[in-house]
């Protein structure tokens, strides 16, 4: 299981100051064990974000956002709505924040921060990877993880060691901030990207006080051998 | 008050060169190396465990230096240290007398000798510049007061100008100077006319920029840049005419190079920041040559 918490609802409601409408993602795996998402927290969204004046075009839960497949053929019905939104608002972990990036063009906001991604690390077959940082920031980097795509986690941009939209560390890998920033430009944002992104609060990383002791962070950490 | 930023300030074409901390204790040469220099470069970076290969820390030669009268340019990477460690080394550094910094991300561990090393970048360079902004202001990072303040600090940055694509480094650039960067060196240039595109792009930025000179020293070396350091591109051109050249000719011929590149940024940017690579005897005939 993949632990997450809701990020403050402010800073959601931040991350789509310039979105009129949004449609909304939900998972139905882990977040529904950790109560950070799933039906009943998907609801609860959709309102407040009405109460603040957002249209919500859309919604859908499917059951297990790292599903390759099952996330195509969903969103694929719902192409309408998707097209009348402005951002896609996803409650998963960082994998399926990606995801669901990588599948339409819109812009992608985390809802929740992915904690503690040990023990089952998914269904994804594919090369977009969440190290549960705790403090997601795909909504400012066009969906694209800075902090698994880039060999130094950069937050601002690329280093000088960036070569043809490769790495400096090994010329077959990608440049994740050449991936990052080509992403954001298709997506028209490169004006957001310029605006600083604040160092991680590596507090984040640990699991929060509250989560301690309940039966989800128990079951994560015996999986992974670990005491929590 | 940093002669760099008075040298810049006044609106002369600025020299800057730089020495590279041995690794050991045996500094005595790299400090009798740049001696020849004292008169023609305003100020000398001292590189920060450069290429990621440990060396003598970078503010101890920067104090060396500074004691000698000579000014350095202290270079502080994020490779190597977290946020407690930059911002408590800068103020170390600042009582030691060091006033301009190159705040750099610094490459990766796995390039240098000691590729097991924990890749610490807490911060990155833009956030480097931004914490040296706040500290200038009397705050740490935190916002906690500083007692004392290194207010008259003189912090720069990098850029690639031949980097593939430019845009991407332009983009860092731009955050860099919104992030405090008070002047640039470059990258080796090797092409004046992709240096003066460049230059075109950022013209409304009001910074300084010294452009990176590099002295040529054999083909094979061109051909290992292009091939291995980031941001750097030889022309074939060069390439050929220091094939052409005798071995015994090729200091010449380098310092010939060098000369013509300086020329040609001189009235595009707003001085050079040479690197000799163990041949700063030459640099004062390269300087000679390019009429400086």
């Amino acid at each position: 299981m993949i632990l997450s918490r809701a990020k403050p609802y402010d800073k959601v409601l931040e991350s789509i100051r310039e979105a009129r409408s949004v449609f909304l993602v939900g998972c139905g795996g882990c977040p529904v064990g950790c109560q950070s998402g799933g039906k009943a927290e998907l609801k609860k969204l959709k309102e407040k974000l009405a109460e603040d004046g957002k249209e919500v075009s859309g919604s859908v839960l499917i059951d297990f956002l790292c599903n390759k497949a099952l996330v195509g053929t969903r969103l694929r019905r719902r192409i309408a709505e998707i097209r009348g939104a402005d951002r896609i608002l996803v409650m998963s972990c960082g994998i399926g924040v990606q995801a669901v990036g990588n599948m339409v063009d819109k812009p992608t906001v985390p809802v929740l921060d992915t904690i503690s991604a040990g023990g089952l690390q998914g269904l994804w077959p594919s090369t977009e990877r969440c190290n549960a940082c705790g403090d997601c920031v795909l909504d400012r980097t066009g969906g694209i993880c800075p902090f698994t795509t880039c060999a130094k986690r950069l937050l601002n941009g690329p280093c000088g060691g960036s070569r043809a939209g490769k790495c400096e560390v090994d010329k077959d890998r990608d440049c994740g901030w050449s991936m990052i920033y080509n992403r954001v430009k298709e997506l028209g944002r490169l004006d957001a990207l310029r605006d600083p992104i604040p160092p991680r609060d590596h507090r984040k990383r640990d699991l929060p006080a509250e989560m301690r002791g309940t039966p989800v962070a128990a079951l994560e950490f015996e999986f992974q051998g670990r005491q929590p | 008050m940093s002669k760099l930023k008075e040298s810049l300030g006044s609106g002369k074409f600025t020299v800057t060169s730089e020495i590279g901390p041995v690794k050991g204790t045996r500094i005595e040469k790299s400090l009798e190396e740049i001696e020849p220099l004292r008169h023609k470069a305003v100020a000398f970076n001292v590189t920060d465990n450069q290429s990621s290969v440990m060396r003598i820390a970078s503010h101890a030669v920067c104090a060396l230096l500074h004691q000698r009268g000579l000014e350095p340019i202290y270079q502080l990477t994020c490779r190597d240290r977290n946020r407690l460690a930059l911002q408590a080394d800068l103020l170390g550094a600042y009582v030691l007398g060091l006033r301009n910094v190159l705040a750099l991300t610094g490459d990766h561990p796995t390039l240098g000798d000691h590729p097991e090393a924990l890749p610490v970048f807490d911060f990155d360079s833009v956030t480097l510049l931004q914490t040296i902004r706040r500290m200038m202001e009397g705050k740490d990072f935190n916002g906690n007061p500083l007692d004392g303040t290194p207010a008259d600090l003189f912090p720069g940055a990098v850029v690639a100008p031949e980097a593939d694509p430019p845009e991407l480094q332009i983009f860092k650039m731009e955050k860099k100077i919104e992030a405090g960067a008070m002047f640039f060196q470059t990258q080796a240039v090797f092409d004046v006319g992709k240096f003066e595109t460049f230059m075109n792009r950022i013209h409304g930025h009001k910074v300084p920029v010294l452009a990176g000179i590099i002295l040529l020293k054999s083909p094979a070396m061109a051909k290992f840049m292009n091939e291995n350091v980031a941001g750097v591109s030889v022309p074939d051109a060069l390439i050929r005419e220091l094939e052409a050249t005798d071995k015994k000719d090729r200091p010449k011929k380098s310092i010939e190079i060098a000369a013509r590149l300086i020329r040609g940024v001189r009235n595009l940017c707003q001085g050079v920041h040479i690197m000799a690579l163990g041949w700063e005897k030459h640099i004062p005939a390269v300087l000679a040559e390019a009429g400086l």
